[in-house]
């Protein structure tokens, strides 16, 4: 596409995704027809994706403040202060588009890219964590797109060297034409070695460094911006192509540039790389760019200026030098064997004027380009949330057992160590607790401190009431961080939608962020950071809605820490938290009814935080010796869990309470988990007197799940179909 | 005693060696850059773990030719002590200091977990603080660990009982099911002539701290030190 032959027609600007009337706006703001460069530019920064123009003005709603946040939503990651002037930065973001078009690299690139909006900033990435969403296990494309996402997230994250410690996958066949690879980095930085990206002053040398510019990935912002149909795979040029070595050197070079006191504003090339970098960079420093695209280093020969500020190709970074500085930092880069080029200046002009061979090839008003994108107030239907279901009407399985059998044995529940095995899960040397626990622990790096973090949402939940769902998803993540023991900081959120234009997929966006944001005020657990993928949808059909949650806690001392393996003969076992027998929504039902009904379980926000708490002082004092929360498939699956992860059998107190015994073992009720104590009157008393519902449930030992009653399950059964599921299925055919 | 570990572009285990042999050696082994023509005087030479170069050619290929990798091979030669984990491995079959190649896994698939090993001798300066067919718990991590090399090689290592390490079950017995990567003779290590040169695909470094979970990787770094000190 050149400069000269692009005519500006109703179709050109169709096919860059702007509507009429964002044209109009474009030509308000120019005063005159864009080049084919301009055009290009305005798309991107346009797109839903690096605008956020239909999400914006919900997610301003969610509280991002707190004493522990030291930055929050706005800038490349949220900041976190854990003490000892050491700060924790962490986001979660989506790959999904290019995954499904092709899974190796969407992944892999995804990875790469979440990792550089952490060390952007300062920080060395320490742990890396994925949430997946796949389609069917029947459907054809899913054994193939699973296979894809695990080996691209595993061929980076190994090949950088940073713990894939852990996350989570679900199969559901509202994901069939759109699967969802949603990845978190977790950094650490000292809170006085923190970088940003306003690029404050004028006359600085703008550095490019990293890998060169290819023509791959033209217009990934705009893909990702728009819904999927049957040819959706001839996108496939869309996709970026990722190179893990690189970005190694990249974390390195930047690290020990930043070691030094030469970097004035420094920004990854994300979506829509250098447009959206040099807008970002100049827009927040309030200067102008002039950059020359003759200094840009390329892959390949004849780029044009389209292609150059359009290109997502991977492991590129923008930075503003302090002036002169520019010797000792080429230095470090050529250490490492990666381009370095100054290829701009920052100026009082207020403008991005881009030049390439002679030619000025755009010239745009920087603060128009950043915040003139439009904001979409999307006309929004809220979603009806479905009758409550009684315990009584959800029929009794004829066995108990072979109830808990088909759910340990099912794609929801089955273990995921055939995933999480092809992911480098202890390099750096500091995960104390490995992927299968609630949270994945990872030290500070030279300290006693721990890091735990979690992805958690319950999308069928979400689906039925994204209020409720929405404010479960929260919840869930400050409970799995604090059953290991730490105090939940903050939250990061990946919204994943489909199409925004159809009030009801917006109605469940306003219902999810509506519950999530009375989950993040009741618990003190401020989003820091986050990110929105709109138009999942194919020919129509969109996903269930998922707004991932990212949680991230501080372990004071991980010799205080918990994990969920029952470890000693003889305990008592111990559930703490209203028991009321929610069996709608919940994967019992969906397992042994094949049907998903009902209102999903609600979350009290206040006795959430009661109970956490509590637990989290039994913890600390170690009062218990494993702790799990209870979850997808109730409290069955819950002990049982414990009891695999520690080799160590169970028996059931017999039940005389006032619910069906199917509905008090596979309810789904939040807010609750098992503890295992040697000693459990002291903490009967403590939750009573604190106002917990608090219920002696069994005791450890022997090698079998014992229920009054049914045929006592062998752990060793158990665990060859909890374990066996996954690997046969990736297996056959 | 005085250690250094070569620090290649992508290598990723550098640090995590480094810790472990600070808290053997008391005070921290020299970093040294691949860049660099010698080695400075060490009573050890570690390559540590990552993924030179991006393994994109072969792994340890084009490390092996980086400018440290003559001094290191002469040192080598003269008897020093030099152990390479995991992509070091792959870098001391490549400079042909061990024989043999390690080729991706049986299953194509990266695999990260503790595996069984069985300490095949004790008598070298990497071994001496465990039991002689002793099976201990280290982590391996790696896409390409499955050793191969022909029968008369094999034979001649297992003639000079230069097999260090071998994959095993809890019993000690070597069988398929303990193999993580299809390994010729569950080979998970090896020395070379002299017992001088260890390369082995597990990672001792990864648990030789309690709070990782394991402390089997330990004696290793402890040998050393009792060895070179």
């Amino acid at each position: 596409m050149s400069a000269q032959a692009a005519a500006m027609t109703p179709e050109l600007v169709a096919e860059h995704g702007l509507s009429p009337e964002e044209y109009e706006r474009l030509l308000a703001i120019l005063g005159r027809e864009p080049s084919i460069t301009e055009l290009g530019v305005f798309s991107v920064m346009w797109s839903e994706h690096c605008s956020y123009k239909s999400s914006k003005v919900w997610l301003k709603t969610l509280p991002t403040e707190g004493p522990q946040v030291i930055c929050g939503p706005g800038e490349n990651a949220g900041i976190v202060d854990i003490g000892d002037g050491q700060a924790v930065i962490f986001k979660m973001e989506s790959h999904n588009h290019p995954s499904f078009i092709e899974p190796y690299q969407g992944a892999a690139t995804g990875v790469g890219g979440i990792m550089r909006d952490v060390f952007t900033m300062g920080a060395r990435p320490i742990a890396n964590l994925n949430a997946l969403r796949f389609g069917a296990p029947d459907h054809a494309k899913t054994r193939h797109l699973v296979s894809g996402v695990v080996e691209g997230i595993g061929g980076y994250g190994n090949c950088v060297g940073v713990p894939t410690v852990g996350g989570e996958v679900n199969f559901d066949p509202g994901y069939n034409g759109n699967i969802l690879v949603n990845a978190m980095c977790v950094g650490l930085a000292d809170t006085d070695k923190i970088f940003y990206s306003a690029a404050r002053g004028i006359g600085l040398p703008v550095v490019y460094v990293g890998s060169k510019t290819g023509r791959d990935g033209i217009h990934g912002a705009t893909m990702a911006s728009a819904e999927f149909d049957d040819d959706s795979d001839e996108k496939r040029p869309t996709v970026q192509v990722g190179d893990p070595f690189t970005e190694k050197l990249l974390i390195e070079a930047c690290l020990e540039l930043m070691a030094g006191d030469t970097i004035i504003a420094i920004q990854d090339m994300g979506a829509a790389g250098l447009t959206s970098s040099s807008v970002e960079m100049a827009d927040k420093g309030g200067v102008g760019f002039d950059l020359d695209l003759d200094k840009v280093p390329c892959r390949e020969e004849g780029m044009t200026a389209y292609e150059m500020m359009l290109s997502e190709s991977q492991e590129r970074m923008l930075i503003v030098l302090k002036p002169g500085s520019e010797d000792k930092a080429r230095a470090i880069f050529e250490k490492w064997e990666l381009d370095f080029s100054v290829v701009g200046i920052t100026t009082d002009t207020g403008r991005l004027i881009v030049t390439h061979s002679g030619r000025v090839e755009a010239d745009m008003p920087v603060k128009m380009l950043a915040d003139s994108a439009p904001e979409y107030k999307r006309p929004w239907t809220p979603t009806e949330p479905p009758a409550l279901i009684e315990p009584e009407d959800v029929p009794a399985p004829n066995s108990l057992t072979d109830a808990l059998e088909t759910l340990m044995g099912s794609p929801h529940l089955c273990s995921r160590r055939w995933v999480w095995e092809q992911y480098d899960h202890m390099v750096m040397g500091d995960t104390v607790r490995r992927p299968g626990s609630d949270a994945a622990v990872v030290r500070v790096h030279g300290t006693d401190k721990g890091l735990a973090a979690t992805c958690d949402v319950t999308p069928r939940y979400c689906t039925a009431d994204p209020v409720e769902g929405g404010k479960q998803a929260v919840a869930e993540a400050w409970r799995n961080l604090t059953a290991s023991g730490a105090d939940p900081l903050a939250i990061t959120d990946c919204m994943n939608f489909g199409n925004p234009e159809r009030p009801e997929i917006m109605g469940q966006f306003v219902g999810c962020i509506e519950g999530m944001r009375e989950a993040v005020e009741a618990l003190d657990f401020p989003v820091v950071s986050g990110n929105v993928s709109l138009y999942n949808e194919t020919n129509g059909v969109a996903i269930p809605p998922t707004p991932a949650i990212g949680g991230v806690g501080l372990i004071p001392d991980i010799a205080y820490m918990a994990d969920i393996a029952l470890k000693h003969e003889g305990e008592t076992l111990l559930l703490l938290g209203a028991e009321c027998g929610h069996l709608g929504q919940s994967l019992f039902m969906e397992m042994m009814q094949e049907k998903r009904e009902g209102a999903p379980p609600p979350v009290d926000l206040a006795l959430e935080r009661k109970t956490g708490d509590l637990v989290r002082t039994l913890i600390r004092e170690k009062c218990v010796s494993a702790v799990h929360d209870v979850s997808d498939g109730g409290l069955l699956i819950a002990v049982s869990e414990m009891a695999l992860a520690g080799g160590t059998g169970l028996t059931l107190t017999d039940y005389k309470g006032p619910l069906p015994l199917h509905a008090m073992l596979f309810g789904e009720d939040q807010g609750r988990y098992v503890i295992a104590a040697a000693k459990g009157d002291d903490i009967i008393s403590r939750a009573k007197t604190a106002g917990i519902s608090v219920r002696e449930i069994g005791e450890t030992g022997g090698n079998m799940i014992r229920i009054a009653g049914e045929e006592p399950v062998p752990l060793q059964r158990l665990r060859d179909l909890h374990e066996d599921w996954l690997p046969h299925y990736m297996s056959s055919q | 005693m005085k250690a250094s570990v070569i620090v290649f572009p992508g290598s990723n285990c550098d640090r995590d060696v480094a810790v472990s042999l600070e808290a053997a050696m008391g005070e921290k082994p020299a970093m040294v850059w691949h860049g660099e023509a010698d080695v400075p005087a060490s009573d050890l030479i570690v390559l540590p773990g990552g993924f030179s170069y991006g393994d994109y050619l072969r792994s340890g290929a084009m490390a092996a030719h980086s400018p440290i990798m003559r001094d290191v091979v002469k040192r080598a030669k003269k008897g020093t002590p030099v152990l390479g984990i995991c992509n070091g491995f792959h870098l001391l079959t490549e400079t042909g200091l061990l024989p043999g190649v390690l080729m991706r896994n049986a299953s194509l698939k990266f695999v990260c977990k503790d595996v069984l090993l069985k300490v095949m001798r004790n008598d070298t300066d990497f071994t001496r603080s465990y039991d002689e067919d002793e099976v201990i718990r280290i982590p391996v991590a790696h896409h390409d660990g499955n050793y191969f090399a022909d029968g008369e090689t094999l034979d001649r290592l297992e003639g000079e009982n230069r097999v260090a390490f071998r994959y095993c079950d809890a019993s000690g017995t070597p069988s398929d099911d303990a193999n993580p990567n299809g390994s010729q003779r569950n080979i998970a290590g090896i020395y070379n002539e002299a017992g001088t040169v260890l390369g082995l695909m597990p990672h001792p470094e990864r648990l030789a701290d309690p709070a990782l979970g394991g402390t089997d990787g330990k004696p290793m770094f402890a040998s050393l030190v009792g060895a070179l000190h």
